[in-house]
């Protein structure tokens, strides 16, 4: 990958992200992050920063998040020994078990944070965006749990590929709204959310669903998310009295892997690994890669990796996980990736679906296809390292993409 | 005369009249890429300043009519270094010529480079929707080597402090947003809107116009004497869809 930062920089910029320096005043994770967006949404994210100051770490936000977190949304999520899997790969495979957080994937942690957030704001509204579904569902159930009208703005390919879940948001109350411009994916779903922020940013707030986008998100997502990576932490360490050899996630815009890593950054030999979507090949087009294949640039609103083309335009994107299929990541994941303290690489979309079939015949668990890249990258990462401890974050379950899995893993079986 | 001082004297100038500038857009290459320097020949010759959209995937700014030009232009091949090559060939055009891009493009072209190949095509200033003042420091640094203004936005929604500040900081004109929301929505400009404008014109050492949403002869007569001109952007790139005559189109917008 191109980067603007130079080797001489990166041991500086780890020290300091180790020291939790990042973000800083200006939004930035060392050259990454920063706030790029039009004149109009300045004052509802100077607003948003205050209310995030103020509130977020203060005691009683705390006790109220920590509250739901746990009376609703089933937190701590257990930690499962993947006997079986582990038999096989040779390794200890250790499961986070986001799957079984409320509504079924860890995008409900943001979800209930920021919406809690959001009414202490005194917003009137919420917008969200979502691909694969699971950040509509999980603002939607986060409104209709405290009483505040949500619009989820999501691409008509989506909404195809990942049909339960409109029909969950639909009941949940949520007003979803098909997206036909740009990709009609996740990025013009981005687009369109922030379109109607901008037509009414003081009485709406945008829930944003992963950590991208402009200071404070990036902070804000990792912030609410990072309760994966510390109960995570704390459990290994009772179960196996040992930090696992290896941390791994999947990586699309980057929040269950942020708030997965956030607790390791400082465990020097804790290897971490982000898995993105390597679609069908190298190629610009074929994957959803940004680290591995992007260079720098500024897309919603933040200063980061993108998949462009020479002239700065913005690349259409493939992966067989609808919630990976973004051609941007998160600012902190660009810094961590330069710095060398995570290892990003890529597995495609038939070692995913692999992934998938491994998980549910070994363990008896469906994986969403965004975590089954992370297993993907755990089964690479065991055949090179027999015997070694992996973590392993599922970030959900798999319910959501048996639309997909009929046209593919179910089909072949089949014929 | 600089390319700053050329932009806020061409407004001045029409201004004087008793009329607000027209501030003439289009989408760079649409809707027919062949006809692009044909376009910009009609509007310089309606208008006082003629703004030039490059296109760029993800607009966020824009209402549906941008998006609709710009993902049809991208098809067309049209970028910023087409849209420059075309410009640097047509010299003779006396309406100041502003670019408008988001930010993404004008980074891949590299910053250092671009502030001379602008000034090398005619390029007066630039429009960069999705750059605050706050993170402009380097795009600001490269167009001073040049002269090449660079216009900032103000909205009904900035506070006090910040739009003193962006008023400031504005160059060859202020771009007084009408309204919340994305380009190209119709809007009535009620009483308060007039008044922010009246503020705006008060705090501004440069001319200042309005945008979004403009497309009548009524709308330019209810802002006349609040703002120094205005900026005729969806309506304009929907005349050229239609096909119609965009010189005369803008003489209509005039008294």
């Amino acid at each position: 990958m191109s980067t603007p930062v130079s080797s001489s920089d990166a041991p500086r910029l780890l020290a300091e992200l180790i020291a939790g320096r990042f973000p800083d005043e200006r939004g930035r994770f060392g050259p990454f992050g920063g706030r790029y967006v039009p004149e109009t949404l300045i004052p509802a994210l100077e607003r948003l920063e205050r209310g995030v100051r103020e509130h977020l770490h203060a005691s009683d936000f705390q006790q109220e998040f920590k509250q739901q977190l746990t009376s609703w949304v089933g937190r701590p999520t257990a930690l499962t020994f993947a006997a079986r899997l582990s038999e096989q790969w040779g390794a200890k495979v250790w499961l986070k078990r986001e799957d079984l957080a409320h509504t079924g994937a860890h995008k409900i942690n943001n979800a209930i944070g920021q919406a809690l957030l959001a009414r202490r704001l005194g917003a009137k509204r919420i917008v969200a965006e979502t691909g694969a579904g699971q950040h509509g569902v999980a603002s939607a159930a986060a409104c209709a749990r405290l009483g505040l009208p949500c619009t989820v703005y999501m691409g008509d390919i989506d909404m195809e590929r990942q049909a339960p879940n409109v029909g969950r948001m639909r009941l949940l109350g949520a007003q979803v709204v098909p997206v036909t411009s740009g990709d009609r994916t996740l990025r013009a779903a981005i687009d369109e959310a922030m379109r109607d922020w901008v037509s009414d940013p003081t009485d709406t707030y945008y829930l944003l669903g992963s950590a991208v986008g402009p200071h404070p998100y990036p902070y804000l997502v990792r912030e609410l998310q990072a309760v994966i990576g510390r109960e995570a932490r704390a459990q290994i360490l009772a179960a196996n009295a040992a930090l696992p050899d290896v941390l791994i996630a999947c990586v699309g815009g980057g929040s269950n892997s942020i708030g997965a890593f956030h607790a390791f950054i400082a465990d020097a030999a804790v290897r971490i690994i982000g898995i993105e979507a390597g679609g069908r090949g190298a190629g610009l087009g074929d994957n959803a890669a940004t680290v591995a294949h992007g260079s720098p640039g500024v897309l919603h609103g933040t200063y980061s990796m993108l998949l462009q083309n020479e002239d700065g335009q913005i690349q259409e994107t493939h992966s067989v996980s609808a919630g990976l299929d973004y051609p941007g990541v998160g600012p902190e994941h660009a810094l961590l990736a330069a710095v060398g303290r995570v290892s990003y690489q890529t597995a495609s979309d038939d070692e995913a679906l692999a992934g998938v079939r491994a998980l549910s015949e070994c363990e008896g668990i469906l994986p969403a296809l965004e975590s089954a890249h992370a297993l993907a990258g755990a089964q690479r990462y065991a055949r090179l390292n027999p015997g070694s401890s992996i973590l392993v974050c599922l970030s959900g379950r798999g319910d959501k993409d048996m639309p997909t899995l009929q046209q593919t893993l179910l089909k072949s079986e089949r014929s | 005369m600089s390319p700053r001082e050329r932009i806020s004297a061409a407004i001045r100038a029409a201004a004087a009249a008793d009329e607000p500038a027209l501030v003439a857009y289009l989408t760079a290459g649409y809707p027919q890429r062949e006809k692009f320097r044909e376009h910009v020949r009609a509007l310089a010759a309606g208008a006082d300043v003629v703004e030039i959209g490059v296109p760029f995937t993800d607009p966020m700014a824009d209402g549906v009519t941008i998006q609709r030009a710009s993902l049809a232009a991208l098809t067309q091949g049209v970028s910023l270094k087409w849209i420059l090559a075309e410009l640097a060939a047509m010299r003779d055009i006396k309406a100041p010529l502003i670019l408008m891009s988001y930010l993404n493009p004008l980074l891949a072209f590299g910053l250092t480079n671009l502030a001379q190949a602008a000034a090398d095509a005619g390029v007066a200033g630039f429009i960069v929707p999705d750059l605050p003042l706050d993170e402009s420091q380097d795009l600001r640094a490269a167009l001073d080597t040049t002269q090449i203004a660079l216009v900032q936005m103000v909205t009904p929604v900035t506070q006090a402090p910040r739009l003193k500040q962006l008023c400031a900081g504005s160059q060859g004109f202020v771009y007084a947003v009408t309204m919340t929301g994305t380009t190209g929505k119709s809007v009535a400009v009620p009483d308060d809107v007039i008044s922010y404008l009246d503020n705006v014109r008060a705090l501004a050492k440069v001319p200042v116009c309005a945008g979004f949403g403009i497309r009548s002869r009524e709308q330019v007569e209810r802002l006349r004497g609040h703002v120094d001109g205005v900026v005729i952007g969806s309506a304009l790139v929907e005349v050229l869809e239609r096909g119609e005559d965009a010189t005369r189109w803008l003489q209509g917008l005039r008294g």
